[in-house]
């Protein structure tokens, strides 16, 4: 099949790459662009491992073709934080053991950093409705709304701290 | 030698050892996005292979056309069973000691089985070829129902072994039976049973369900032709016996054979089988000279790769008119679909369902299963489980809340009276079995006593009365678990997998700086070893696990195990690092008293270093311990701080734990809400508190899935109807709920350590309390035993049998 020059902001970075225009999202980034970090787990846009953040909004990455990815400005969890200086989430998630085999971290990290910007003081409740789209076969959910709310407070306090 | 010694507690702690939440190491690469899992490997030049797979249950193979699909650019190779069949390839054994057809030989048995493999150059053309090959199929009738499998008439599914007789566990009665399995005393249970004032009988169905990792199966195989190596990268819950069986299959001697299991994002069981894809990966990389990738999509996944459960366990308990149980008897029906491919140690083909007598004590009992071939998928594995113990959990915690309605009697009350007590440990049950250690009561109590069980059931009186008065469609149910494990297969006198013994390893090398490397032969799928043994080794060794790197999953490095399963790593692995950090120390000791110029026996053990008796400024830290045994020449010892343990335990391990749930039954729309879940969980010894609450949590929200909702289910033709995610039910955080967990401390005696292991625990006792809980909200309308999964549709469907919905 054709393939199609395709720009994209990703992470900060303009990236561009040849690519077939049914080609989804997720496989560009993972396969084009080796950003590994948003993973694949039903290509059916029901699990969120391949939750990326894509012109101000959560998308999960599987649900876009490449045809539509053009232009288009992305944050993936490579793009949160780096070693020096992490995301509060992802300090939290670490700190309140909220993932444990990891392959849904990217994900859920990612989803929640739109979350608490859409949201930035949330109850449990919103939190657990706010992270539905993302699932995860090993935490239970308990630690990973831990993790989140903690998350919520510290940058809501940096931020008082700031004004 | 002035300097003041950091107290004890101090030096302790520093350590990181047993007891602490450390907070893992794993974490962050998994938070940054660096991982390593196997879609994220790729080498040079590499393939990506993609499966024709059958739309039938049941056909013959006429023909398969491979032209269209070959002549698609990108498309170097349709592999079939007729090109594996030289190299003795198209069938593999399995893991229960049968066959299983790495691709089909003249005819499918199960929807979604593997037909031709499709090696290209990237995953879209592979998929766009796939379509193009073209296969001629004659339909067969399909079994679906095992009962119905030696019926007159039946459809004969394994052609290839029907007329033999003998399988792999003894005779065979008719061609679609594999086995029958007996433990226990069957005349003398029948007769408890016949004469018993009180008896309890129904039948248990524990549906077939799918461990769905998040991740999915993988692997990427890379023969190296100039060097006749071959590296096979992949999802292995057991990287070694895979490195055995694939040498054994394929011919190339083991030592020509690298394993490596990466990141596994989870496993749950799921990848413990060796799957036509591993073999079918490794065929066409030995063809193209070129590595090639598989991974399956979550639909093959769902369809194809192990699944869970599928018993049915027809029961009877019997107790006297005072609830002392006197008798329980199975007969289970075991769906293994199309070909034997349970992973249980080769002596279980049940794996160790007969722990069905559970917490109690049963002074005779009798288990019969009957294995049964279906045009449904292989698997059978244990589904965060240890070996059919969900099965056998469940199987007892409903027949005591059967019995307890025949004797109208409390079932707290009526588990109070039965339970092993506390000095009747080393316990033997009546099936065999040896439990090490346990204090029920005490755990039981706890439990009751932390949700206000009391009040609890006033409060439920009191719903039932305002339900009948019409002043509410809501009913209230009180689900009741108490459930004993049997994990860490396993003594390798009677617990072996191909014949591999299932004893583990650790192998542990000191720097000469004093930190440390550690490698086991298990593989972490979330379980954070890394964390946690480094915990074990810094308390063995006196080295702080933040300086203790572990490593695990690379065949050539790592020293042979079985792997990571039926919570076995850490009764088995784990108890392996602690005799491996013990020689360490018994090496350190003999250099320690030479470096301080006293008898060995004139040293003692603190903490992180070995002391003078009675002289506590006398000492050699193990750093400074460390680095004299590669400095240093020290007459009859040698150079160097390594040592090796090879643990082969002397008795399985006997977790347990006591569950309550309670939940609010809307009986118009058949929503249950989760109100309370409480968890008190005795794993022995606790390594990280932390982590084992994680496991708990992790453990409990796949028990409420599989209870409520999730399910493999296939139809009458043998069509899968739950494929997908779509379908199929994994609960998000929206609907999972809080759990409070709680702990007693029963170590076990035989364990070096004291641990018993805990990750499976929740999921064998969590399923038990939910499903209780449903039945206990209807007890009072006369409902007895409802299958699971107790999805919106089957609580409505009881309430309206029950006719508790207007007319
Ligand atoms: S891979 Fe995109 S939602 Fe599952
Ligand atoms: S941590 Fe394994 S799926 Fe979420």
């Amino acid at each position: 099949m054709e393939k199609m020059h395709l720009k994209m902001t990703v992470n900060g970075e303009e990236m561009e790459t040849l690519a077939e225009p049914r080609e989804l999202l997720i496989h560009v980034l993972r396969e084009r662009l080796n950003i590994t970090g948003p993973h694949i787990g039903c290509e059916t846009s029901h699990c969120g491992a391949c939750t990326i953040d894509m012109d101000g909004k959560s998308v999960k990455s599987c649900t876009v073709f490449a045809a539509q990815a053009g232009g288009a400005d992305i944050t993936t969890i490579e793009g949160l934080g780096n070693p020096d200086n992490l995301h509060v989430l992802q300090e939290m998630f670490k700190e309140h053991h909220g993932l444990q085999c990891g392959f849904c971290t990217p994900g859920m990290i990612t989803r929640a950093y739109r979350l608490l910007q859409e949201i930035p003081d949330p109850t449990e409740e919103e939190v657990r409705f706010g992270m539905s789209g993302n699932l995860c076969r090993c935490t239970g959910y308990q630690n990973i709304v831990k993790a989140i709310m903690a998350a919520a407070t510290e940058m809501n306090a940096t931020k008082e701290a700031a004004q | 030698m002035n300097e003041m010694i950091p107290p004890k507690a101090e030096r302790s702690a520093a350590l990181k050892g047993l007891g602490t939440s450390r907070k893992r190491v794993e974490d962050a690469r998994f938070t940054q996005g660096k991982g390593n899992f196997i879609d994220d490997l790729k080498l040079p030049g590499m393939l990506f292979g993609d499966f024709v797979r059958s739309p039938y249950p049941h056909a013959y193979v006429k023909s398969i056309n491979t032209d269209a699909a070959l002549a698609v650019p990108g498309v170097v190779a349709v592999l079939t069973a007729a090109d594996l069949e030289p190299l003795g390839l198209h069938w593999m054994p399995t893991l229960a000691g049968d066959k299983q057809m790495v691709l089909a030989d003249g005819k499918v048995l199960f929807q979604g089985q593997e037909v031709a493999f499709v090696v290209a150059s990237d995953r879209y053309v592979a998929a766009d070829a796939v379509e193009l090959v073209e296969v001629d199929y004659e339909e067969l009738p399909a079994l679906v129902d095992p009962f119905k499998a030696e019926i007159k008439g039946a459809p004969i599914l394994r052609e290839d072994i029907a007329d033999n007789l003998e399988g792999a566990h003894g005779a065979r009665r008719h061609p679609n039976h594999i086995f029958t399995w007996e433990s226990g005393e069957k005349e003398q249970t029948e007769a408890a049973i016949g004469e018993a004032e009180i008896v309890a009988e129904e039948m248990i169905y524990y549906h077939r369900t799918h461990p769905c990792p998040l991740e999915t199966c993988g692997a990427v195989a890379s023969m190296d032709k100039v060097n006749g190596k071959l590296t096979l990268h992949g999802t292995f819950q057991a990287p070694h016996a895979v490195r055995t069986v694939a040498s054994l299959i394929s011919g190339i001697a083991e030592h020509n054979i690298r394993v490596i299991s990466p990141d596994i994002g989870g496993g749950f069981g799921n990848k413990v089988g060796v799957y036509p894809g591993y073999v079918c990966s490794i065929v066409a990389s030995i063809v193209t000279g070129k590595p090639v990738k598989w991974i399956e999509d979550r639909i093959e996944n769902l369809t194809s790769t192990a699944f869970a459960r599928d018993y049915w366990m027809q029961g009877k308990i019997s107790a006297t008119k005072e609830g002392k149980i006197t008798g329980l008897w199975c007969h289970t029906t075991a769906d293994h679909g199309a070909f034997d491919a349970c992973a249980d140690p080769t002596k279980f083909p049940a794996g160790f369902m007969n722990i069905c007598t559970g917490s109690y004590d049963i002074p005779t009992a009798y288990l019969c299963v009957d294995g049964i071939y279906t045009n449904k998928a292989p698997g059978g594995v244990a589904y965060r489980c240890s070996f059919r113990v969900t099965e056998a959990a469940y199987f007892i915690e409903r027949m005591i809340e059967m019995l307890a309605i025949k004797l109208k009697m409390d079932a707290a009350e009526l588990r109070r009276i039965n339970f092993i007590k506390k000095e009747q440990f080393p316990y033997q049950s009546a099936l065999g079995w040896e439990y090490d250690s346990g204090d029920y009561h005490t755990a039981w109590e706890k439990a009751l006593e932390a949700v206000n069980y009391t009040e609890l059931r006033k409060e439920q009186t009191q719903r039932l009365e305002d339900f009948k008065a019409g002043a509410t469609r809501s009913l209230m149910g009180i689900g009741l678990c108490h459930f004993t494990e049997i994990v860490g297969a396993g003594p390798v006198k009677n617990c072996d997998i191909l014949g591999l013994g299932m004893f583990d390893s650790c192998e542990i090398r000191i720097h000469p700086t004093g930190s440390a490397i550690a490698r086991l032969g298990t593989i972490s799928q979330g379980q954070g070893h890394a964390t946690t043994f480094a915990q074990i080794l810094a308390s063995e060794i006196g080295i702080p696990a933040d300086d203790i790197t572990l490593e695990e999953g690379d065949t050539d490095t790592a020293p042979y195990g079985l792997g990571t399963y039926g919570s076995r790593s850490t009764p088995v692995a784990g108890a392996a690092t602690a005799m491996a950090g013990r020689k360490i120390r018994a090496k350190a000791q003999m250099i320690a008293a030479y470096l301080l110029e006293v008898h060995d026996d004139d040293v003692e053990w603190d903490v992180d270093r070995f002391a003078v008796k009675g002289a506590p400024e006398r000492f050699k830290t193990m750093k400074e311990i460390a680095f004299a045994s590669y400095s240093q020449e020290i007459p009859g010892v040698e150079p160097g701080l390594e040592a090796v343990s090879y643990y082969d335990p002397p008795n399985m391990t006997y977790p347990f734990g006591a569950y309550i749930c309670v939940m609010d039954i809307n009986v118009d729309t058949g929503i249950a809400d989760i109100r309370t879940f409480y968890a008190l969980d005795d794993c022995g010894t606790r390594i990280n508190p932390m982590i084992i609450e994680g496991q708990v949590h992790g453990g409990l929200t796949e028990a409420f899935a599989i209870s409520m909702g999730q399910e493999l289910a296939y139809d009458d033709m043998g069509n899968v109807k739950t494929g997908s995610l779509m379908d199929f039910f994994i609960p998000t955080s929206w609907e999972t709920p809080n759990y409070i967990t709680d702990f007693t401390t029963t170590p076990s005696p035989h364990h070096p350590i004291g641990a018993k292991g805990v990750g499976e625990s929740p999921n064998v006792g969590g399923v038990p309390a939910f499903s209780n809980a449903v039945h206990d909200a209807f007890r009072s309308f006369g409902l007895t035993q409802s299958h699971m999964p107790h999805d919106h549709w089957r609580i409505w469907k009881i309430a309206n049998d029950l006719g508790l919905h207007d007319k």
